[in-house]
């Protein structure tokens, strides 16, 4: 706090300077009225569902879910009436902030809880509300049967509340607790069918990825409080935006850009988001496709002026979207899994969106509308793909499937307008968003829109590629099923919100993507397009280019799955398919780097404590052989030699001492 | 230096007195030779290789040790303020029974318990 | 030679000032502790045990009510001031620290005392043996419990101990300090013997504790005569102004007497490398113990640890703060490290309680009047925690006996939702996570580290995170035991306490609740509590 007190104080301008620099890019701030003031239930709504349910216990479980359906609706229908307040305002008296109460306030550290309704956060909200409904009504009809699914709501519940927290907070350590909400409801909702250990073990794999992600977090917001002497959005971003040290912004744009590499499943920190397919599909819709993965590129978009001040860290930002979204597209060509290649699908668009959040004013607006427009299609063909596996006894291979058109009609048409808008088919929503994406990456000067450019463009081919393969897999060509299924339409419960998606993915584009309604609409908050900026290749080439591209993918995957047989078992394939195969091999990867050591350097410390290593004996003993036992008597529990351990860190302390001085 | 004259007188005259002691009671004791007498430790602990108790002292040597040490404690308060007792007034005399009342309860603590009886 | 001049015998005796109102809580927990050796003498066998309770509960009571008159009356007492020298020779220093430590203790002893009464409703013995003396399984044993001996004198030791501990950071002067050390010590070494089930285990402990203990002591005398060597005086305020105006060839005594004396008070919150007794003796003593000693040991030392950091030693920093922020590393580091591989509870908690000293010593190290407030914050938050989470170990049993091992609380939270969440909350709160009291001790000690502590605060800051970091995945993995794991055929059960611990449990859990949603209170109390009189 004291550099900003005297930063203030030295200079009086800094006082206005701040004010304007914050006007530009946040818009003022106003004080609550009306229907916004009650925003904050927006948060308390789905809340007060998960302790009802949670807290309620068995007795809840006749009305629970439908409480909990009922209550996220609610959240909608607030989210809805704030939106439409904010619309009766002029566009730069849009932006709120409301204070709840004083969180934190100790001395000069003040944290005061409040919420920033904002053009940006309003669209999230929007979102996430009204996926997060249209999911927990598919829930009611995917998990009718699961002698635990009051449980799965309350989670679902408490999911909606942490996202709606993490996307209304007005200051990085409320944002950082609507984060670690999120992360806790997911790994919750992994493990939910925990009976499975491997699924267990999916859960802890993505706890441990965001735990990474987390710590990069709490260490830019603890850089954030040494430089600014403040944790508010309002007083770092304005800071950031007028006298920030350059340095400090690099490091706190990594860190934070670590932070969201571990919640949105960025390279590297990549490797979680494939298992964490082993939850019930609803959640998969809806966290690990449509909202909670998305969160890293909200964090980006939030910090824009942060990054604006870093210029290596926005660099950064587009390399981990680039590498991500070919990573994820390589990856989806060769996953029979029918979730998996979604997932790795997700990673791919998401990677997307990092990039063009990235680019500066160029990308923001479209990173945002890409995350809406997939949230609507890629959510959709999760649901679906969930109706596919309720169809099919739970099966996931798609070597297995084939034909399904046939036997279930609405689920085949809805996920067909997902595919169209994933590939970027003109006019679905896709192609608004994804477009404008490539248009802004071959924006620039020098090598970069060559080479940001190509690869949004190759992965716009190879993603028409492997969605063409998972569509014509799984709907078409020669059925392939195993004796025992018979395959049917879902419900009513299931297939109403799949259908409102499908209309989303076909159709929210068109409207507010060429109209120029989302981009003004985000403007206050994201800062206008730069006036003038033409990509280097003409934009109706890029757009041919794009579209021979994707067509090509989506022949070629015709060809080869579609017209030809494919086979029930996967063939061995080349040493790229092999690889893909295996996730490029993020895990040996990532024991290789990351585990081995650590359980070495666990290992040889534990060395030192004889007593508590029963688990690790055995390891211990291979390790180190015969020789360890005489080291192991040594420090084995004797008062005698604890007290030798004191002495010698007294000497080598008073030591090392006497050395320095 | 003149300050350190007593204290070298003082532990000369310890010696003296050491000496002269071992001395007079070398000629004038009488010499009646027992058992007991030609151990080498006179205070009951009896130096065969297994004592009572396998190997181990009984712990009543122990309690009644401390007891002894805390009224030797309590003794050497009482000195000072014995001397200076005169000049100390109210207040000190306020402490030291509060001093005293403190050992005391804790004395009483041992009776009841049992700690005084042999058995 | 000396930088003060070694006091003059007065011409006549002065009585010292004292101000009876400022010790007031101290000498209620002394009383209720003397009092409570006289009822284990004199009051009737079968009600002992609930005029003990009752005695040492109300008794912390009034001593915390106590606290807010004494809280008027901050300043030196117990002494007197010499006027021709102008020095203040005073015993102890009722200030806001000492009395926010005091208050602390105090509190965190109630819920202590009420853990250690657990008698199940009277079906069940409790947790201490009636003969500690004797060999474990000898007749001596058996004839004590057939006899019905009493295991009640655990609560005078237990008032003992917190009237030693709430000394602790109350006094002046080195050799005060000493006192409260060793007055603190003895009753906790003879509680850590006392476990009714594996006794040897918690003979060893009580031993290991006791000559360990005893060595640390001699290394905090040694210091102590080191700086009475550099000094002529053993009073805090008089140590500062000595070593400010004290000559550099003097720095002999000063650097290894200043380390020496701190050693004696990080070997109390187990600061590595004093550290290896705590594993042995918060596994070997009673659960409940256990859980008094980590919470409110930790406090006491911590506040000493601060009085003697800026108000005795404050002058002198740059000779000794290197040794302090190297053991702060280690601790941190070897808390964080060892606690992955264990597979004890009580063990785990001990490492972990090893971790937290080293977060906390960030605090400490990052020389700031709210860094004071923020270490306060972080001893509160981490003591009722503790508490809280000693008794549920308590509650685990097999048999009858605790279930210490991690395995054995595989399934935990299937059966026992209510009782492994309350743990996993409290896991959540070691970890630092949002929410919890230990996410706003964490960031208000890590955020003085880096504001105010320099170069070396932000070193010790970003260590402090990345261990946090790898302490979460401990926790975590308990946290995956309980709830995804499937429990074992002989599954282990939570026995139903009594209303005592289920109070102690209840606000320990609600306390760490409440501190993470509205910690402003309290860090506004620490922060005004944070000045240190001199």
């Amino acid at each position: 706090m004291g550099t900003l007190v005297q930063t203030l104080a030295s200079s009086p301008s800094a006082l206005s300077t701040y004010a304007a620099g914050f006007a530009t890019h946040e818009g003022e701030a106003h004080a609550a009225t009306g229907v916004t003031a009650y925003a904050w239930l927006l948060v308390a709504l789905p809340l007060l569902g998960a302790a009802v349910l949670l807290v309620g216990g068995r007795r809840t479980d006749k009305f629970g879910p439908v409480l909990a359906t009922a209550l996220s609706w609610g959240a909608f229908v607030v989210g809805a009436l704030v939106f439409l307040a904010m619309l009766g305002r002029g566009p730069e008296d849009r932006a709120v902030g409301i204070d709840l109460f004083d969180w934190v306030a100790a001395g000069a550290f003040k944290v005061s809880a409040g919420l920033l309704v904002d053009q940006l956060s309003m669209t999230f909200v929007l979102l996430i509300t009204f996926v997060g409904s249209l999911i927990h009504v598919y829930s009611l009809g995917y998990m009718e049967h699961d002698p635990d699914k009051r449980r799965f709501f309350a989670y679902l519940n408490l999911f909606v509340a942490a996202m709606l927290l993490l996307v209304l907070a007005n200051s990085y350590l409320l944002l950082y607790v609507g984060w670690e909400g999120v992360g806790l409801a997911s790994y919750l909702l992994i493990g939910f069918w925990n009976w499975n250990p491997a699924y267990a073990t999916a859960a802890n794999k993505a706890f441990v990825a965001n735990r990474v992600g987390d710590f990069g977090l709490s260490i830019a917001i603890m850089v954030m409080f040494f430089h600014f002497g403040a944790v508010d959005f309002a007083t770092v971003l304005g800071e950031a935006g007028t006298n920030a040290n350059q340095g400090f912004m690099t490091a706190i744009g990594l860190m934070l850009l670590l932070g969201a590499c571990g919640k949105s499943a960025q390279f590297p920190l990549q490797s979680w988001l494939g298992d964490a397919m082993a939850g019930p599909t609803p959640v998969s819709a809806l966290i690990h496709a449509a909202t909670m993965v998305t969160a890293g590129v909200y964090l980006v978009v939030r910090s824009a002026p942060i990054f604006e001040a870093a210029p290596t860290a926005q660099l950064v930002v587009v390399i981990v979207g680039a590498i991500t979204l070919l990573f994820g597209a390589i990856v989806g060509c060769a996953k029979d899994d029918i979730k998996k290649a979604l997932a790795a699908s997700t990673m791919s668009q998401i990677g997307y969106m990092m990039l063009a959040a990235g680019l500066g004013p160029v990308g923001y607006a479209f990173a945002i509308f890409h995350l809406l427009t997939h949230g609507f299609f890629k959510a959709g063909m999760f649901l679906g793909a969930g109706s596919v596996m309720h169809g099919m006894n739970d099966q996931v291979d798609m070597r297995r499937f084939g034909g399904l058109s046939g036997a279930m009609k609405i689920t085949w048409a809805t996920f067909a307008l997902g595919w169209l808008a994933i590939l970027g088919v003109p006019p679905f929503s896709g192609f608004w968003s994804k477009d404008k994406i490539i248009e802004a990456a071959f924006i620039g000067e020098g090598w970069r829109p060559w080479v940001f450019g190509l690869a949004t463009l190759i992965g716009a081919g190879i993603t028409a590629f492997y969605m063409s393969r998972l569509f014509f897999m799984t709907f078409h060509g020669k059925k392939r099923w195993t004796d025992d299924v018979h395959p049917h339409e879902s419900g009513k419960l299931m297939t109403v919100p799949m259908m409102v998606l499908a209309l989303g993915s076909a159709f929210l584009g068109l409207i507010i993507g060429p109209t120029g309604l989302f981009t003004s609409w985000l403007e206050p908050v994201t800062g206008a397009e730069p006036e003038g900026a033409h990509p280097v290749i003409p934009v109706p080439v890029l757009m041919a280019l794009t579209l021979v591209l994707v067509a090509g993918g989506a022949a070629f995957a015709w060809l080869r799955y579609w017209r030809d047989e494919v086979a029930v078992t996967a063939p061995a394939g080349n040493l790229l398919t092999q690889a893909a195969r295996k996730d490029l091999y993020q895990d040996q990867v990532n024991e290789a780097l990351l585990m081995r050591p650590g359980i070495h350097l666990t290992r040889s410390l534990v060395f030192a404590d004889g007593k508590g290593v029963d688990g690790a004996a055995g390891g211990l003993a291979a390790l180190v052989g015969g020789t360890s036992s005489r080291l192991r008597k040594l420090q084995n529990g004797f008062a005698r030699s604890y007290a030798l351990t004191m002495l010698a860190g007294v000497v080598a302390i008073l030591g090392a001492l006497w050395v320095i001085s | 230096m003149n300050s350190y004259v007593p204290i070298l007188f003082m532990l000369g005259l310890g010696f003296a007195f050491a000496a002269l002691s071992v001395f007079t009671s070398l000629v004038v004791g009488p010499k009646r030779y027992n058992r007991a007498k030609l151990e080498a430790y006179e205070c009951g602990i009896q130096p065969t290789p297994h004592a009572a108790g396998g190997g181990r002292v009984p712990i009543k040597y122990y309690l009644t040790a401390m007891l002894f040490i805390i009224f030797d404690i309590e003794s050497i308060f009482l000195y000072p303020f014995a001397v200076a007792f005169n000049k100390l007034g109210l207040f000190a005399l306020v402490e030291m029974v509060l001093f005293i009342l403190t050992v005391f309860i804790a004395y009483a603590y041992v009776w009841r318990r049992g700690g005084l009886e042999w058995d | 030679m000396t930088a003060v001049a070694p006091l003059a015998l007065p011409a006549a005796f002065q009585p010292s000032n004292v101000d009876y109102l400022a010790i007031l809580p101290l000498l209620i927990v002394f009383g209720a502790a003397l009092v409570g050796v006289l009822v284990e003498a004199f009051a009737p066998r079968e009600r002992r045990h609930v005029i003990q309770v009752g005695l040492a509960v109300v008794g912390l009571l009034g001593a915390a009510v106590a606290i807010i008159p004494a809280a008027g009356h901050q300043g030196v007492t117990m002494g007197l001031a010499d006027g021709s020298t102008n020095r203040q020779m005073f015993a102890l220093a009722v200030d806001g620290p000492a009395l926010f430590m005091q208050g602390t203790i105090v509190l965190m002893g109630v819920l202590g005392i009420l853990t250690m009464a657990e008698r199940f409703g009277g079906t069940g013995p409790d947790a201490f043996t009636p003969s500690g003396a004797s060999t474990p399984g000898s007749a001596n044993e058996t004839a004590a419990a057939r006899a019905g001996a009493l295991t009640s004198e655990v609560f005078p030791l237990t008032m003992f101990a917190i009237f030693g501990m709430m000394l602790f950071p109350t006094t002046n002067d080195l050799i005060g300090m000493f006192v409260a050390l060793e007055v603190l010590s003895l009753p906790l070494y003879i509680l850590s013997g006392l476990a009714r089930r594996r006794r040897l285990l918690s003979q060893e402990a009580s031993l290991k504790y006791f000559l360990l203990g005893a060595f640390s002591s001699a290394f905090f005398l040694f210091g102590t005569a080191l700086l009475y060597g550099y000094a002529g005086s053993v009073y805090f305020g008089d140590l500062s102004r000595a070593i400010a105006s004290g000559p550099l060839a003097m720095n002999g005594l000063l650097l290894p007497g200043a380390f020496l004396v701190f050693v004696g008070l990080l070997f109390k919150v187990g600061a590595v490398p004093f550290h290896a007794w705590t594993p042995d003796v918060y596994q070997g003593a009673p659960t409940p113990v256990t859980g008094f000693m980590a919470a409110c040991t930790k406090a006491a030392a911590f506040g000493a640890i601060l009085r003697l950091a800026y108000v005795g030693l404050d002058t002198g920093r740059w000779e000794w703060t290197n040794a302090l922020v190297l053991v702060a590393l280690l601790t941190m580091v070897v808390g964080a490290v060892l606690s992955v591989t264990q597979t004890d509870m009580k063990r785990l908690l001990a490492y972990s309680s090893i971790a937290h000293a080293g977060f906390i010593l960030v605090g400490v190290l990052a020389f700031d009047r709210k860094a004071i407030g923020a270490v306060l914050f972080y001893l509160v938050a981490y003591g009722f925690a503790t508490i809280a989470a000693f008794a549920i170990v308590s509650l685990v049993r097999q048999n009858g006996a605790e279930a210490t091992h991690l395995s054995q609380w595989a399934g935990l939270g299937k059966r026992y939702p209510v009782v492994a969440g309350a743990f996993a909350f409290l896991m959540l709160a070691f970890a630092g996570i949002p929410l919890t009291s230990g996410f706003v001790s964490k960031f208000a000690v890590f955020s003085a580290a880096v504001g105010t502590g320099g170069a070396t605060g932000t070193v010790l800051a970003v260590v402090g995170v990345v261990c946090s970091a790898i302490t979460v995945f401990v926790y975590a993995r308990v946290i995956v035991l309980m709830f995804f794991s499937d429990a074992p055929d002989d599954a282990v059960e939570v026995v139903t306490p009594s209303v005592s611990t289920t109070f102690s449990i209840a606000i320990g859990t609600l306390v760490t609740l409440a501190l993470g949603v509205l910690p402003s209170a309290l860090l506004d109390l620490a922060d005004r509590a944070s000045q240190f009189v001199r």
